[in-house]
């Protein structure tokens, strides 16, 4: 365990790297398979149902590993409006990986869908049968997963700004590489 | 921190930086929208494939963008455990599945005369009692015009009316069937076709072919039949006047006594084609009387249990899996759009179609 207070844990530091990989995947199967009428969209269909209950495991997991180790503070000159989007943006982010998997789940239950995580492992419904809240869910699933990327890009375009124009070490706190030279010129909030 | 550099001078130090972050945020939302199909407009997705039947037919708020003018039924499938060897799903062991299926017309008009197709489908929903389904939908025909989606997707824009004469362009399907021989075996069919005064005398085929799969692990390429036990054609009482005389012919002879199927089940040999359903099996290809489907009740699809669910031919248990062939997708593709309106505009979404007073809700 790292005693560093600048740098995420590395459980936090895994989760996040791995997830961002998962959560791209996931976001970019989802736009293509239902785009798509060729065998890729049941090979797509076939690896967006258990990614996504991946997703939402790991996203518990994430949740916990957050409450019980603070993040790194974010620098203290930083201006008072990018501390909010930041930390706004974080919670937007935790809210989505979580109900995201939830709301494609619930909307495949009110299809009166089996829920098949592969040919033969089947999850329980979590929404009665319903036509209406199929269409509401099913829509909701892809205006969230719209809502995610574009979070996603805001992030990943926030986190490029902190390495490459502030460098104030925010990136580094998640890549866990610190060149020596930012150390020191680094104040934080104690 | 105090930062020795005026603002404007430091903006200026990290152009390349911002450039660089645009870039890569460009990047991802141009790489989004190409996988998502908007920037590619002659994909053929499944949104197109279900707007070319709006195109051919209207829009009927409500309704399945195809097949559908239907009427539900309800029943049982009774396993006679003969597909068992072949194919571990559950249903095909002894016993009971309970099944809720559709009996349609193919055209996606709700008010079409039943003599206007000469086509009559059955789909089936089978409820496995490990909580699994088996959804499949047939037709009573040899086999499928086209191979391929966009081949379908071509028929599709040739039968579309012209709006001087409300009709299709015998040139343009002329053009399309010449260019298209794999469909001769689907004409020299439909050229013999008459509409059927029945559901119950029809025969149903699943025309794309599928894989059992054995408790073993081996693999069975198989195309399946639902052969109806009805010899009987029926009078044809209120047929002449009375465009809706399937549902009443069906309804009078359930109200008889339970209508009876058996599936048949045809195991290919190597080379049958099993990605091609525009070109039937060899007759003597052995066949596997898996058991009896009994019909019990039929209901109005208005209200009726048959109305919300999505007859998704790839939705299947496990010990039955989809073939190679590209239909199969495609359908499963376009069939999930098509629910996905029709609940919408049952949801009466912002944005989706309402329904006249006629239709239903």
């Amino acid at each position: 365990m790292t005693t560093d207070t600048q740098t995420f844990t590395l459980a936090a530091r895994v989760l996040h790297w791995l997830m961002a990989i998962l959560i791209l995947t996931m976001l970019f199967i989802g736009v293509g398979m239902v785009a798509s009428v060729s065998e890729r969209h049941e090979l797509l269909i076939r690896i967006h149902k258990p990614l996504g209950i991946a997703i939402l495991v790991l996203a518990v997991l994430r949740l916990v590993v957050r409450l019980r180790h603070p993040p790194p503070p974010l620098p203290a000159d930083m201006p008072a409006l990018q501390t909010l989007a930041a930390i706004a943006s974080h919670w937007l982010l935790y809210a989505l990986m979580l109900t995201l998997p939830l709301v494609g789940w619930a909307m495949l239950s009110a299809g009166g869908y089996p829920v098949m995580l592969s040919e033969s492992l089947r999850l329980p419904p979590i929404f009665p049968v319903s036509p209406v809240a199929f269409a509401v869910l099913r829509h909701a699933h892809a205006w969230l997963a719209m809502l995610l990327y574009l979070t996603f890009l805001g992030h990943m375009s926030a986190a490029l700004y902190h390495g490459l124009i502030r460098r104030d070490g925010v990136l580094s706190s998640m890549t866990g590489y610190r060149p020596a030279s930012h150390v020191h010129e680094l104040p934080r909030q104690p | 921190m105090n930062d020795p550099s005026p603002p404007a001078r430091r903006t200026e130090a990290h152009l390349g930086a911002w450039a660089l972050i645009f870039a890569v945020a460009a990047f991802a939302v141009v790489a989004f929208a190409y996988v998502g199909g908007w920037l590619a407009p002659n994909r053929l997705t499944p949104a197109r494939m279900v707007n070319q039947f709006q195109l051919n037919a209207g829009t009927f708020p409500g309704y399945r963008r195809n097949h559908a003018k239907g009427v539900c039924v309800t029943g049982y499938f009774e396993s006679n455990a003969g597909a068992r060897p072949y194919s571990s799903a559950q249903v095909f062991a002894s016993g009971r599945t309970p099944v809720v299926g559709r009996f349609a017309l193919p055209t996606s008009n709700p008010h079409a005369p039943d003599s206007s197709v000469p086509i009559r489908s059955m789909a089936l929903r089978f409820a496995l009692a490990n909580g699994q389904q088996w959804r499949t939908g047939m037709n009573d025909m040899p086999v499928f015009p086209v191979s391929t989606p966009e081949a379908f997707y071509e028929l599709l824009k040739a039968q579309q009316p012209d709006p001087a004469t409300g009709k299709p362009d015998p040139a343009k399907l002329g053009a399309f069937f010449g260019s298209h021989p794999e469909s001769g075996p689907f004409l020299a069919w439909v050229k013999t076709a008459k509409p059927s005064a029945s559901y119950a005398t029809e025969t149903y085929e699943s025309l794309n072919a599928f894989v059992f799969v054995g408790a073993d692990g081996v693999r069975h390429p198989v195309r399946w039949r639902m052969v109806t036990e009805t010899t009987d054609g029926g009078s044809d009482t209120g047929k002449a006047g009375d465009p809706d005389y399937l549902e009443a012919d069906l309804t009078e002879r359930l109200s008889q006594g339970p209508l009876r199927w058996h599936l048949l089940v045809t195991l290919a040999e190597p080379g049958d084609p099993t990605n091609d359903a525009t070109k039937a099996w060899p007759d003597n290809r052995r066949t596997v009387d898996a058991g009896t489907l009994v019909i019990e009740h039929a209901e109005p699809q208005q209200n009726g249990p048959c109305r919300d669910i999505n007859y998704d031919p790839l939705v299947l248990p496990a010990g039955i899996e989809a073939s190679d062939d590209p239909l199969l997708p495609a359908r499963s593709a376009a069939y999930a759009t098509s629910y996905l309106r029709r609940t919408s505009e049952e949801a009466h979404l912002p944005g989706t179609a309402t329904a006249q007073p006629e239709a239903r809700p």
